[in-house]
């Protein structure tokens, strides 16, 4: 237990200190993506890891909050207004969302997103007059509160930070709570839970618009950092990117989805800089975790790192045992 | 008052009819056996009873009260529980995370997203004296992918006494168990008090006999026949369909 500790308090430290010891601009940007991408993925991360529920739509949710932030700034509202109206329309698309797809699990469920996230992308592509088509909608500026411009990528990776942190605290509360213990109860024997006298559908309804605030909050810093939103960000190779980091972190962990956005990050805008097929790459990363660690990075090193230390444990043992 | 009614029940799948006109009327404390062949529509009997079937036609009453169109989910709040013939546990949790789960289900703190659940200290304590109860308590904490099949059945019925039903309904508790085990549980449901009224669908005629008090037979959706222990062993039609065979 103190180990974990020590960890947190090494990865807590150097996230703060990151701009001081990483001096390129470029770096610093990444590891906000990186963040921000965190979020969505732990947003995600609600619905496959502890519902049992693939969502194939989920860039059409956090395109709709991109989408409303960048258009009611367009419009000329400001920064805060932009933001709360912004998270609303997120909340109650994603109520939308849940209503809908909620009329089935498994396959179902994953068609019914799938279908919800290609009607969005195409609302973004054809609704010209609201979403400027193909040509998407720029953002001028960065909100500055108190003066504290987020214009600098500094600023921007400090406030990107603190939302991520908090984010994280808001899941980790939400999975140690009876709710959250509920919600996997409705993962592993939805028909168990009802018979004991939960409401299946309500627990799922509740865990989708827990995501929905998570990818809502992904959606405004998304479109804050990039300061620009077109259809392709809501299209299906997005929603299936996060579906990605989750599954390739670890699904139902709090670290693997972290995991899983700076791996697709990284090898998406640092990689590509180096090897020009880096989709090719991204696969094949993959595929060795699929088959070497299906659990996930974070279960599957886990796993290994107990094997290595019993291992180990049995070498010492052996050689002591010896005179 | 009746603790459990049922009046006219009927349900069809199809052109099957599973449940035709059937009639229950269990008393208080009283400790019913349901019996019938393969396909008889125990089990089916059963999943209209707790409500995860609807009925095409006929009634429902709890203590007087008509619950045919309660949902499911709301029966255990009125007092109903149930086990299941083939074992519905949550395998990646611990035995004592079980029975827990089965204590939230009837706590408003299901709904809490925000407390740490290993603060709700009640739900462990009372978890713990449901286990006791069926002599699992000092494998609490042992993960349920480790325990044995007789474990198991024992878990199941410690979830549903956890919820302290005012009627419960047992589906083939002794299925799968050795002599040993099933004497265990024999013992167990001998030990539920008669403030708990039980319904229980079993085959092993050797435990259920001795259990019962009144005994259903059950043949195609039908009751063929109803009465005391004594009266439904010696009736022909229960040697013809059933005993006999």
């Amino acid at each position: 237990m103190s180990a974990r500790i020590a960890a947190l308090v090494v990865a807590l430290a150097a996230l703060a200190t990151l701009p001081f010891w990483l001096a390129d601009i470029y770096y610093i940007n990444v590891s906000s993506q990186i963040l921000l991408y965190a979020i969505f993925a732990l947003g995600l991360d609600v619905l496959v890891g502890y519902a049992g529920l693939v969502s194939l739509g989920h860039a059409g949710l956090l395109g709709i909050v991109a989408y409303a932030t960048g258009f009611m700034l367009m419009e000329g509202l400001g920064h805060p207004l932009a933001i709360v109206i912004a998270l609303a329309i997120g909340l109650a698309g994603t109520a939308v969302f849940a209503a809908l797809s909620l009329r089935a699990t498994g396959i179902g469920f994953i068609m019914i997103t799938l279908a919800i996230g290609e009607i969005l992308w195409g609302l973004a592509y054809r609704w010209i007059s609201f979403t400027g088509g193909d040509n998407g909608i720029g953002l001028k500026t960065r909100p500055a509160p108190f003066g504290y411009s987020m214009s600098s990528p500094y600023t921007f990776y400090y406030t990107t930070l603190i939302i991520f942190l908090l984010s994280v605290i808001a899941m980790a509360i939400f999975v140690r709570s009876p709710f959250g213990a509920a919600l996997r109860g409705t993962r592993d024997q939805p028909r168990r839970m009802n018979a004991l006298g939960y409401h299946v559908w309500a627990i799922r309804f509740w865990a989708c618009m827990f995501s929905g605030l998570l990818t809502a909050v992904a959606g405004i810093l998304f479109v804050y950092y990039t300061q620009f939103i077109s259809p392709q960000t809501v299209a299906l190779t997005s929603s299936a990117e996060v579906l990605l980091m989750v599954i390739a972190g670890g699904p139902a962990t709090l670290l693997g989805p972290i995991v899983g956005a700076a791996l697709v990050v990284v090898v998406k805008s640092v990689v590509s800089g180096f090897i020009e097929r880096w989709n090719f790459l991204l696969g094949a990363i993959f595929v060795a975790i699929v088959i070497l660690m299906p659990e996930g990075l974070v279960p599957g090193s886990a796993r290994l790192w107990r094997l290595a230390w019993r291992k180990a444990g049995a070498q010492r043992a052996k050689t002591e045992g010896k005179p | 008052m009746s603790a459990l009614t049922v009046k006219g029940l009927c349900k069809a799948f199809g052109g099957l009819h599973v449940t035709s006109d059937v009639n229950l009327d269990v008393q208080p404390g009283e400790r019913r056996l349901i019996i019938g062949p393969n396909g008889a529509g125990k089990t089916t009997l059963f999943n209209l009873i707790t409500g995860e079937l609807t009925p095409d036609s006929g009634s429902i009453a709890l203590f007087g009260q008509d619950i045919t169109h309660v949902p499911s989910r709301r029966r255990p709040h009125m007092g109903m529980a149930r086990t299941y013939q083939i074992i519905t546990l949550f395998p990646r949790d611990t035995i004592i995370h079980n029975v827990s789960l089965a204590l939230l289900g009837l706590s408003r703190m299901r709904w809490n997203p925000l407390i740490d659940m290993k603060r709700l200290g009640h739900l462990t304590e009372d978890g713990r004296a449901a286990l006791d109860r069926v002599g699992l308590g000092h494998l609490a904490d042992r993960p349920l992918a480790q325990t044995s099949y007789g474990e198991r059945r024992r878990v199941e019925i410690a979830m549903a006494l956890a919820q302290s039903p005012k009627v419960l309904l047992l589906d083939e508790p002794f299925a799968g168990l050795s002599i040993d085990e099933r004497r265990d549980v024999h013992q167990l449901l001998l030990g539920i008090p008669r403030d708990v009224t039980m319904v229980m669908i079993e085959h092993n005629m050797d435990v259920a006999l001795e259990f019962a008090e009144r005994i259903t037979l059950l043949h195609f959706g039908e009751v063929i026949v109803e009465g005391t222990r004594a009266e439904v062993v010696a009736d022909p039609r229960t040697r013809e369909v059933y005993l006999g065979h």
